[in-house]
């Protein structure tokens, strides 16, 4: 009985080999791409930022005529709508996490867990479209009018709030990438609030602490390296953002202190005007653009990894 | 007011406010999709299944944008899923804790999380500067470099939950790990697989921006890969935008046609692993 | 579950790998002409079954294209000049005319109430006029009432030869707007919203309470949107209509134009609306694909012979006959393919 024959065992380490080398260069690919990503946007970039050199990030000007780009006001734009969704979302997904895991009764947690995800499913152009057309007149009519008749007495804030009430800008940006983060950051958070031993609750509960109080000063600090990851990778989705911003950003090249005021966002400018860009220098700015974006989101979500990362080593040790 | 009653204010205080967060994500959720449905099947109708995008100021219908959708998406797929299963699998089986493999699932990472306008500048400038022309192709492999992280990440989760047990069992059996993973754990992990490929496809048919520059669009009816393809994110993108009501009409029912799909693949995807997941548990 | 899936993926690549009988031409640009490029090219698919995929991507976007050779032509508002068609081996000649109308978005006022001249309205997109009720716009309507709205103005994002067209004649009108913005397809607006495509325009300005725009006329009559208007060169006001933007183009001078370069912004007459303009097409002068080119061009002789009708539903002006002629000598000595001309003449 030949249990091992020699030429099946041979042709079986061919067949390994031939599925290892499959599987490595499919990882390698990965790689690649993102290797062949880089490398395109700065050989793309390269004949900007050699012209205008480190005075590029710190330009507001975009003048397509007399071919000076500076990219200040897309970075302030994504950075601003970026900031305005994160003090939005984070409270908020804060209070969805902390409902799910200590509130809500068993039966409706699957269903509101659920719910909340669909939310992070909507793919962004609906968000872009349902900003213009609901979002944007509701605050054209309502919230921005009131926004500036109160701000106008108040010092400092009154600089926030200025200008006609257009309804979109960078105030409606910020609001729609916050509807679109929250999901993540409420997800991740949930996660995380799940993973805090019962025991530690308990032993707050049996010492006669209240359930904000368990959650604040038990929950919290051991789910710390998790939540800041989490914000983190809402943070890196915030910044990228194209469509939904588009629609409601208002397009205009220009750093105002007033929230109410029309500005850009790296994404957004590429979307507007790439496929328009005459010229070498101004399709190159763009790509330039693309490569600042690029570089902010690596960071942030090298950031958001590696705390991540910490946290699964503490949680498996 | 005692330190006890501040003490209980503030936990009542602050669990209100929880459970109003919780309401505002809700009712935002609730309001989009209200917003969708009315507008959207306001404007459906059989037309919108059979006819092509019209030119300004016509009755038309969605038929070539779902047609490109359905093709670039499905394509993208064929192209990024396999890639992403034999990646993830490396990283599970092959590597797993090897310098190269930290590496590459941190870069899958950054893609996973990058934003897909830059996927769509580096396909536009690989591809269709090379063809010289806007290509279906072009689309799909854009959809594919964005299908490949969901796939890698669900492939290696799901691979390394599959009990060790059933692996050893298979190489006392005489197996090389080849077959082992074929024969054993495929099949052991294939529904939280095809989760991974239905996230995947959700992810890919919402997007829009990468796009722009590599399929454009197409007023006709096209099955030509080498050629611009309607799709259905770009032509909401166009119509929305427009003062034309049979336009906006259309862009409403279009953004409807993907939101639905991509809510009931989502949902699929979450039963399925479910499923998958309670079956385990009864072993 | 294997067998369905071998089917599913054998279906989809046989569909694919079928390509379209007929033939497809690609052009890319201005979304100025795009409605009656959609219209003429579905009235001609269905007479020959040839389709003309148009993407209205803006002027800027067609010029880039056809440069890159990614379509068959590019459509552009604004002319090149002479060298710059020399150095990228381009063939310009123009399409149809048309006219570019400011619309507003103000309570009460209905289309073509308000009036306003080039002064005033390059005021109003350099941040001078903020509100509706400033005396300078008062002067010019004495008997129409104002409400005290702020003004959003509302200008293209993105490149277009709408743009050139509006900001040329702003430049024309205004000294100081010349050397504070320019005239050119893209620029840098002090203040204001920035909309995508003439569609973009026409949507942000009926959405915005108190805005001001400009767009293509066909888009402003097709939305029945409140258009202004203007006081001309010759110190009248006019209307924007088929008859204005005619008595514009009336006093052209096609046949010394170099490459058909000719701006009909703020031209004299009485009749003439200030802010009309051609649309052009680009075509490589030694195409790489002569069957697309002449197949495009076979279109055009369709369009610019049969197609005035639709065009003057729309409120464009088609080209008058002699210019038509013109035109096709243009093809038949300037598009050259592998030594013979590529336009046959039909």
């Amino acid at each position: 009985m030949a249990i091992i024959d020699p030429r099946h065992a041979a042709k079986q380490v061919v067949y390994e080999r031939i599925f290892r080398n499959c599987t490595l260069v499919a990882a390698l690919l990965v790689l690649l791409i993102l290797g062949g990503v880089a490398v395109s946007l700065v050989h793309g970039a390269w004949p900007a930022l050699r012209h205008f050199g480190f005075g590029f990030v710190i330009q507001e000007v975009w003048n397509p005529v007399t071919e000076e780009f500076g990219a200040l006001a897309p970075i302030y734009g994504t950075l601003v709508t970026s900031l305005i969704a994160m003090a939005l979302a984070v409270p908020a997904a804060f209070g969805i996490a902390l409902f799910l895991t200590e509130l809500c009764p068993p039966v409706l947690k699957r269903p509101i867990g659920v719910a909340v995800e669909l939310l992070a499913a909507v793919p962004s152009i609906i968000f872009g479209i349902w900003g213009l057309f609901e979002l944007a007149p509701l605050l054209q009519r309502y919230v921005e009018p009131w926004l500036i008749k109160h701000a106008h007495s108040v010092p400092g804030i009154h600089e926030l709030f200025k200008g006609p009430p257009y309804g979109i800008g960078i105030l409606t940006a910020g609001i729609v990438l916050a509807i679109m983060v929250l999901p993540f950051i409420a997800a991740t958070m949930r996660d995380v609030f799940d993973t805090v031993p019962v025991m530690l609750k308990e032993s707050g509960y049996g010492l006669g602490a209240t359930t904000w109080e368990v959650i604040w000063n038990v929950v919290v600090p051991h789910s710390r390296v998790g939540v800041v990851g989490g914000i983190m990778l809402g943070l890196g989705r915030a910044l990228g953002e194209t469509m939904a911003v588009t629609f409601v950003i208002g397009n205009a090249h220009r750093i105002s202190t007033s929230l109410l005021a029309p500005g850009t966002t790296i994404s957004s400018s590429i979307a507007n005007e790439f496929t328009e860009a005459v010229g070498d220098l101004y399709t190159s700015s763009l790509i330039a653009l693309g490569l600042i974006l690029f570089i902010l989101t690596f960071a942030v979500i090298a950031l958001a990894q590696l705390m991540l990362r910490r946290l699964e080593r503490r949680v498996a040790a | 007011m005692n330190r006890r009653t501040l003490r209980k204010a503030k936990n009542v205080a602050f669990l209100v406010l929880s459970l109003l967060a919780t309401l505002t994500g809700l009712v935002c959720l609730g309001a989009i999709l209200w917003t969708l449905l009315s507008h959207g099947l306001a404007g459906m109708s059989t037309h919108v299944f059979t006819q092509m995008t019209p030119p300004p100021g016509s009755e038309g219908g969605l038929l070539n944008a779902i047609y490109g959708s359905a093709v670039m998406t499905l394509l993208g797929i064929l192209i990024g899923a396999p890639i992403g299963v034999l990646a993830g699998t490396y990283l599970a089986e092959y590597g797993r804790h090897s310098r190269l493999c930290v590496i590459v699932r941190f870069i899958n990472d950054v893609l996973l999380s990058a934003p897909s306008i830059i996927i769509g500048l580096f396909i536009y400038q690989i591809v269709v500067v090379r063809m010289g022309h806007f290509s279906a192709l072009a689309g799909a492999l854009a959809l594919a470099v964005l299908a490949i992280p969901v796939t890698l990440r669900t492939t290696e989760d799901m691979l390394n939950l599959v009990p060790s047990g059933m692996k050893d069992a298979s190489a006392a059996l005489g197996a090389y790990t080849w077959r082992t993973i074929i024969s054993v754990l495929y099949p052991a992990a294939r529904s939280g697989i095809v989760t991974g490929l239905l996230l995947a496809i959700a992810r890919i048919s919402g997007e829009t921006a990468p796009l722009l520059f590599t399929a454009l669009n197409n007023q006709f009816w096209s099955t030509q890969l080498n050629a611009p393809m309607a799709n259905l994110p770009v032509v909401i993108f166009q119509f929305a935008l427009s003062p034309y009501k049979e336009w906006q009409d259309l862009a409403w029912s279009g953004a409807l046609i993907i939101t639905l799909s991509i809510l009931v693949l989502s949902v699929s995807a979450r039963i399925v692993l479910a499923l998958m997941q309670s079956d385990r548990g009864l072993r | 579950m294997k067998l369905m899936c071998r089917l599913m993926i054998s279906a989809v690549t046989a569909a694919c790998l079928v390509g379209t009988a007929a033939a497809e031409i690609s052009g890319a640009g201005a979304t100025f002409p795009y409605p009656i490029y959609a219209k003429w090219a579905d009235a001609y698919k269905k007479l020959t079954g040839v389709g003309l995929n148009y993407q209205s991507i803006g002027s800027g976007g067609g010029i880039k294209q056809i440069e890159a050779n990614t379509v068959t032509f590019g459509a552009s508002d604004m002319p090149l000049k002479p060298d710059a068609l020399k150095t990228a081996g381009l063939l310009q000649f123009p399409m149809i005319i048309g006219g570019v109308v400011p619309v507003v978005n103000i309570k009460g006022i209905a289309p073509g109430q308000l009036e306003l001249d080039g002064a005033t309205i390059a005021s109003i997109y350099l941040g001078e006029i903020t509100s509706w009720d400033d005396p300078k716009i008062k002067r010019l309507n004495p008997k129409l009432a104002l409400p005290a709205t702020d003004i959003a103005p509302v200008y293209r994002s993105d490149g277009s030869g709408t743009n050139f067209l509006f900001t040329d004649y702003l430049s024309k009108a205004s000294p100081k707007f010349k050397s504070t913005v320019g005239a050119n397809s893209s620029v840098q607006w002090p203040v204001g919203i920035g909309a995508k495509g003439n569609e973009g325009v026409a949507n942000m300005t009926t959405q915005t309470d108190g805005a001001i725009g400009y767009v293509e006329y066909a888009y402003a009559k097709q939305n029945k949107m409140a258009y202004a208007e203007l006081i001309n060169k010759a110190g009248k006001p006019v209307q924007p209509s088929a008859e204005s933007f005619q008595a514009a183009a009336a006093s052209a001078d096609w046949t010394h134009a170099d490459s058909y370069y000719l701006i009909l912004t703020d031209q004299d007459g009485p009749k003439s609306w200030p802010i009309t303009g051609a649309s052009f097409i680009l075509v490589h002068k030694d195409p790489s694909d002569a069957a697309a080119v002449d197949a495009a061009l076979k279109f055009f002789a369709w369009a610019l012979k049969d197609g005035g009708a639709m065009a003057a539903e729309l409120d464009y002006v088609p080209l008058p006959a002699p210019l038509v002629a013109q035109v096709e000598a243009t093809w038949k000595a300037g598009i050259i393919s592998a030594g013979h001309p590529v336009w046959t003449g039909k």
